[in-house]
């Protein structure tokens, strides 16, 4: 089967600054893809990259399986939702959403029930005669969804498009944007900088730093079984054992990683691990309790369930862990 | 404690006067505003448009041609002179040159105004700004003087083109009838060239703050939903870089239409609405007619505007 989007070895440098570099990626069709990574460092650039807003200086992209370098944004079958939704100000919301099919040259009558199934599919009917500065930033970013997929394009392609909205709105167009995605079986590439919107949303992601992509797995891989440390502190900022500590536990390694919530404070049975170490903080977040512990000079965090009693601040502690939740790494 | 005490939460007044009247036009924001908006509106009011009504009043009196007296009683008649045969020759070549510079100008200062809101970035935009207003600085006689020369018979437009072996397309455009002339410096074709030139920083600035507002995404979008650059000019771009066109438009337009200096020096003997305004009020005495000159200028603009909001160029503001 063809990909929907490949990049063999593609580069995208502006001078000196490497913004993509040398990235091989794979994107199969159907499929729920999230790039995930910091600012700068280069999600956008492929995303832009496979719109064709920007040329790469190296490599080669295909669209299913046809050539994509040269070919400007307009003859491409991929259309974007962009981060600050890009609508046009002098158009009424109905005209916005039907520009796709205006300048393909559909009749007005056609595009015009087109545009209004649009946007009755994103939950917006009969607000086709607004325009784009009545509408709230949650209505604008529908408008903006419904103005891409009013084109049946082969990939949509999402740029941080629940940025601005609140937590509620954006958990709210998480779950629609999945079942949307399903519904219509468009392949969708999702750019977020937020880890838990790509942990829930995609099937797979691509952890990227420094225009290079560090991970590509799925959520669960890339959550439990992180390869570098960047990924480990990145996705879920997990705790990364030393050598030193690793050697203590008795597993030969250049570091492990540990998340948070697989240690337990106080408790330890014959086949866990167990370390010693000092309160140093602990900060209530609702579901847990963040508590920082000391061990030989190694911070480690513990996400405590709030139901268990929380440790005083200098207090000796022993953390237990079970072998199956330390995670080897390659590097340290 | 050093003498960086801790602050009280309540402040006392400052001391003297200038603490006084801080106070008190904070508590009064309407005095400020009449204070500061005060001399501007009575300026505008009083003496700029009262002096403009009281010179458009005078076009509603006559001249006595016997006695070259104004009679001061209503009438209408000044404004029938108006459209006589041979003022209205006057309005319409005095608009036709307006359209004809105000379109060509638009159409000059577009890919100017694009490429400085778009690409010029630091030190290019800087050099932008310099070249669009630093024919502004000089001085305006000077410049149409120059102009003058340049177009002259013996000027260095005629020579490019003898040089070029294309006199005979300079010839050929001159022997046309109406825009032709023994030379361009006295053809409708050299005034419209002074006009263009003279005009052109008017037209440039307001398109390039209107491109300016247009976010570089919207251009993207435009071309991700599949419109090709032409599209994106005609659907995207146009529209919302019109109000700035239009705004240029009323510049170039009004002060083309208001000039008597240029045609007077460059081109043809007849008259434009300025010289004419300039000849009845000054050599003629004929207050009335040149105040009825002058009204026509103020109802084209007027009906320009209205049919400007008619065709939607406001909507992108």
């Amino acid at each position: 089967m063809t990909a929907a989007v490949l990049f063999e070895n593609v580069s995208r440098h502006f001078g000196a600054v490497k913004a993509v570099d040398a990235v091989d990626l794979e994107i199969a069709a159907g499929e729920f893809f999230a790039m995930l990574g910091p600012s700068g460092s280069g999600k956008t650039t492929c995303l832009r990259l496979m719109a064709g807003f920007e040329q790469p200086t190296g490599g080669h992209i295909e669209i299913f399986g046809e050539t994509a370098e040269g070919v400007p944004p307009y003859r491409r079958s991929v259309n974007t939702v962009f981060q600050d939704y890009a609508l046009f100000p002098h158009l009424s919301i109905l005209d916005n959403v039907a520009y796709g099919l205006m300048v393909k040259g559909v009749g007005k009558d056609e595009r015009r029930k087109a545009a209004e199934d649009a946007l009755a599919m994103v939950k917006l009917p009969g607000y086709g005669q607004r325009r784009p500065g009545q509408l709230s930033g949650g209505q604008r970013q529908r408008v903006a969804l419904a103005r891409a997929l009013v084109n049946k394009p082969k990939v949509l392609l999402l740029d941080e498009p629940l940025g601005a909205l609140d937590l509620k709105l954006r958990e709210q167009m998480q779950e629609e944007l999945k079942s949307l995605q399903k519904s219509l079986g468009i392949t969708f590439v999702f750019v977020t900088h937020d880890q838990g919107e790509a942990l829930s949303m995609a099937d797979r992601i691509a952890v990227f730093n420094d225009g290079k992509i560090q991970q590509l797995g799925t959520p669960e891989d890339i959550y439990k079984r992180p390869q570098t440390r960047f990924v480990a502190d990145f996705v879920g900022s997990s705790n990364v054992l030393s050598s030193a500590i690793c050697a203590r536990l008795g597993v030969p390694a250049k570091a492990a990683s540990l998340r948070p919530e697989a240690i337990a404070i106080g408790t330890s049975w014959a086949e866990q691990l167990s370390l010693p170490g000092t309160v140093t903080a602990r900060s209530f977040l609702g579901a847990t309790n963040r508590v920082s512990v000391d061990c030989n000079g190694e911070k480690i965090i513990v996400a405590s369930p709030a139901a268990m009693p929380v440790p005083e601040i200098g207090a000796d502690v022993q953390l237990a862990f079970s072998r199956n939740d330390l995670h080897l790494m390659e590097e340290a | 404690m050093s003498a960086l005490a801790t602050p009280a939460a309540i402040m006392p007044n400052r001391p003297g006067l200038t603490g006084r009247i801080s106070d008190f036009l904070w508590k009064h924001p309407h005095v400020l505003l009449v204070i500061l908006l005060g001399p501007p509106v009575l300026w505008l009011g009083i003496i700029y448009l009262g002096s403009l009504f009281a010179l458009l009043l005078q076009s509603f009196f006559s001249i006595d041609d016997f006695s070259g007296l104004i009679s001061y009683e209503f009438t209408l008649s000044t404004y029938k002179q108006l459209l006589s045969d041979a003022n209205f020759d006057i309005i319409v070549r005095t608009i036709t040159m307006a359209a004809v510079v105000t379109i060509f100008s638009a159409l000059i200062a577009f890919p100017i105004a694009y490429y400085a809101a778009r690409y010029a970035k630091g030190k290019w935009k800087a050099v932008f700004y310099l070249g669009i207003m630093l024919p502004l600085w000089s001085s305006y006689l000077v410049k149409i003087y120059a102009w003058k020369l340049i177009l002259a018979k013996e000027g260095i437009l005629t020579w490019a083109f003898t040089k070029l072996h294309l006199l005979w397309l300079l010839d050929g455009w001159l022997s046309l009838p109406i825009i032709g002339g023994n030379s361009l410096s006295v053809s409708y074709t050299g005034t419209f060239l002074v006009f263009v030139y003279v005009w052109m920083p008017f037209m440039i600035l307001p398109i390039q703050a209107a491109l300016e507002r247009v976010p570089g995404n919207l251009i993207e979008a435009s071309s991700d939903l599949g419109g090709t650059p032409q599209q994106t000019f005609r659907h995207v771009l146009f529209p919302l870089a019109l109000p700035g066109i239009v705004a240029g438009s009323i510049f170039t337009f009004s002060l083309t239409l208001g000039d008597y200096i240029i045609p007077q020096i460059v081109g043809s003997s007849r008259l434009f609405i300025g010289q004419a305004v300039y000849a009845q009020q000054g050599t003629a005495g004929n207050i009335p007619l040149a105040a009825a000159f002058t009204v026509v200028p103020i109802v084209i603009m007027g009906l320009y505007l209205w049919m400007a909001k008619r065709m939607g160029a406001f909507d992108a503001l």
